[in-house]
C-alpha cells in the first residue's frame, strides 16, 4: 500500500493558488471601465469568434481571463441559471449580484476540494438605472466589488495601475475605449492593434437587452482620433 | 476528485432552454393532469401576411371563456427574437406559456452558443414545442401557434404554420389560425396579390380580422368605445417592430369606411 506523504492543508492551499496564478498570468488582460451610460470591456483577444466577454442577461455581463475551456463552462451555466431564474419568478430578479455568488460559491468548493482549482479569474457586471455594479472573482472563489475600472489577467497589476492614472468619472464611450486601449497597451509594453481587441460592454440606454458588441472597424474608427 | 462536473459537451440538447429548465427545475413543468379540463379562457384569430420585404402579423384581441368574453386587450403576437414573431391561438394560458418558453428558448441559444439559430431551426423547434403539449391537446387544451420572420441569411420572409399535434407547413403568402382563422383566409385569398407593398398588406390583415370578426362569435372587431385595436408586428430587414396603436386605429378607420354600405 503506497503512502501519501503529509501536506499540511497551509501549503496543499498555497500550492493551488500558485498553480492557478501561474496560469492565469499566462493569459492576455481584460479591462472594464465605467462610462456615463453603462461599463465598456475591452480584451486582447485575437480571435474574433472565441469570446472574453459575453452577455449573460439582459443587464448582465460576463467576462473572464484564464483557461478558455474552464471560463466557457462557467460562462454557459451561467446563462442557464440567469434563464432559468428569470423564467421561474421575473426578468428582474435576476441580479449580477446572485450570479456573482454562484460563481463564488462554484470557484471556492473547486478550489478547496478538486485536485485542480480554476485557472480563470471572472468579471460579472450589472448595469442599473443609475449604477453599474462589477463583481471580481478569483480562482479560489474571493469576491470583491469593484468601482469605476478594474483589471484582470496576465499583466493585471500594471494595467490596473494605468487605468488608475487614466481613468475619470464622466468618459463617453469611446474615451472608455480610449483609456482602457491605452492602460492594456502601456500595461504591456506595446500598442495594441483594433483588430486584436474584443470589446463590448452593458448600455443602459438600450432595449431589453443592454448587452452590445463593437465591431473591429467600429473599434478602429473610435480609437483613430485618439492614437496620434 | 474530479473538478466540478459540468454538463456532457456532446449534449445535444445542451443549448436547449427547455431541456435545461426540464433537468434543473422540473417542477416549473408540472401540471399535467388527467380528468376533464377545467373552465379556460381561449385566444382566437391570427394570421400573417407576406409582403414584398417583410411580413406582417396580426391578432384580434379578444379572449373568451365559453360565451364569455373575459379579456378585450390581450395579446396574441409575441416578438419571438428580433427578427422573428410568434402569434398564438387556442387554450389562453398554455398559449402564451408556449410563447415565453419559445421566446427565451431563443435568447438562450443566441446567448449560449454566440450566434442565433436559422430561420428554419426556430420554426423546427416551436414544432417540438407544440408536439410536446400533445397530451394536453387531447385533452382539450389546443394550441397553434402561427410563426413567423425575416430570413437574414436568405433575405426573405418566410410564415410557418401549425397544427395541434405539430405539424409544421410553410405559407408563402399568408396563414391563419384560430376560431375565426377560416373566414379571415377567405378575405385575404380574396384580397392578396403578389408584391403588395407593406401598408398595403397591413390593411389586407386588418380587412381579414374585420371578416373573422363579423363571422365568428369568439373574435373581437375594433373596440372605438375603448379604444382597443388589433395588435399589429411588421417584421423586415431591420427587425420586428409593433405599429403604434394611433396609426393601427387610422388604418383601422380608414378599412372600415371602405366597406361601409
Amino acid at each position: 500500500m503506497s503512502m501519501m506523504p503529509y501536506v499540511s492543508p497551509e501549503q496543499l492551499m498555497k500550492d493551488r493558488a500558485d498553480y492557478a496564478r501561474k496560469g492565469i498570468s499566462r493569459g492576455k488582460s481584460v479591462a472594464a471601465v465605467r462610462y456615463r451610460e453603462g461599463l465598456l470591456f475591452v480584451a486582447e483577444n485575437p480571435s474574433a469568434t472565441l469570446h472574453k466577454v459575453s452577455e449573460i442577461y439582459d443587464r448582465i455581463a460576463f467576462a473572464a481571463v484564464g483557461k478558455y475551456n474552464e471560463f466557457e463552462l462557467l460562462r454557459r451555466q451561467g446563462i442557464r441559471l440567469a434563464d432559468v431564474t428569470g423564467y421561474q419568478y421575473a426578468r428582474e430578479d435576476v441580479t449580477g449580484r446572485s450570479l456573482a455568488n454562484a460563481y463564488a460559491t462554484a470557484l471556492g468548493s473547486a478550489f478547496t476540494e478538486s485536485q485542480k482549482p480554476f485557472e480563470v479569474e471572472l468579471l460579472v457586471a450589472e448595469v442599473t438605472d443609475d449604477d453599474v455594479e462589477v463583481y471580481h472573482i478569483l480562482y479560489d472563489g474571493s469576491i470583491a466589488d469593484e468601482e469605476g475600472y478594474v483589471a484582470i489577467g496576465g499583466s493585471a497589476e500594471a494595467v490596473q495601475s494605468e487605468l488608475a492614472e487614466r481613468y475619470d468619472d464622466d468618459l463617453d464611450r469611446d474615451g472608455a475605449l480610449g483609456v482602457a486601449h491605452a492602460a492594456l497597451s502601456d500595461g504591456d509594453g506595446r500598442s495594441l492593434e483594433a483588430a486584436n481587441l474584443e470589446v463590448a460592454g452593458l448600455d443602459r440606454t438600450r432595449g431589453r437587452r443592454k448587452f452590445f458588441r463593437m465591431a473591429t472597424d467600429e473599434v478602429a474608427a473610435a480609437l483613430e482620433p485618439l492614437t496620434p | 476528485m474530479t473538478q466540478a462536473a459540468g454538463p456532457d459537451p456532446f449534449d445535444a440538447t445542451g443549448a436547449s432552454f427547455s431541456a435545461t429548465l426540464r433537468a434543473t427545475a422540473p417542477e416549473a413543468l408540472e401540471g399535467r393532469f388527467q380528468g376533464p379540463v377545467p373552465d379556460h379562457v381561449d385566444g382566437t384569430t391570427v394570421l400573417a401576411v407576406t409582403y414584398d420585404g417583410g411580413v406582417v402579423m396580426a391578432g384580434d384581441r379578444r379572449a373568451t371563456a365559453g360565451n364569455v368574453i373575459s379579456k378585450r386587450d390581450m395579446r396574441k403576437v409575441f416578438p419571438a427574437d428580433a427578427w422573428s414573431a410568434v402569434a398564438v391561438s387556442g387554450a389562453a394560458g398554455p398559449s402564451m406559456e408556449l410563447a415565453k418558453v419559445f421566446a427565451t428558448e431563443l435568447e438562450h441559444y443566441e446567448k449560449v452558443e454566440g450566434s442565433p439559430l436559422s430561420l428554419e431551426g426556430k420554426a423546427n423547434k416551436l414544432a417540438q414545442m407544440v408536439r410536446a403539449n400533445l397530451p394536453m391537446a387531447m385533452q382539450g387544451l389546443v394550441v397553434v401557434p402561427l410563426f413567423a420572420g425575416y430570413d437574414l441569411r436568405e433575405h426573405a420572409s418566410r410564415i410557418y404554420e401549425y397544427d395541434g399535434v405539430g405539424g409544421r407547413y410553410e405559407e408563402r403568402r399568408f396563414a391563419t389560425t384560430g376560431s375565426g382563422g377560416r373566414d379571415a383566409r377567405g378575405s385575404l385569398k380574396a384580397r392578396y396579390v403578389d408584391g403588395l407593398e407593406a401598408d398595403e398588406a397591413i390593411d389586407v390583415a386588418i380587412h381579414a380580422l374585420w371578416d373573422a370578426a363579423d363571422e365568428d362569435a369568439a373574435t373581437g372587431g375594433p373596440d372605438v368605445v375603448r379604444g382597443i385595436f388589433p395588435l399589429v408586428a411588421v417584421i423586415d430587414r431591420d427587425g420586428y417592430r409593433e405599429l403604434d396603436g394611433e396609426l393601427v386605429a387610422d388604418r383601422v378607420d380608414a378599412v372600415v369606411s371602405s366597406r361601409r354600405l
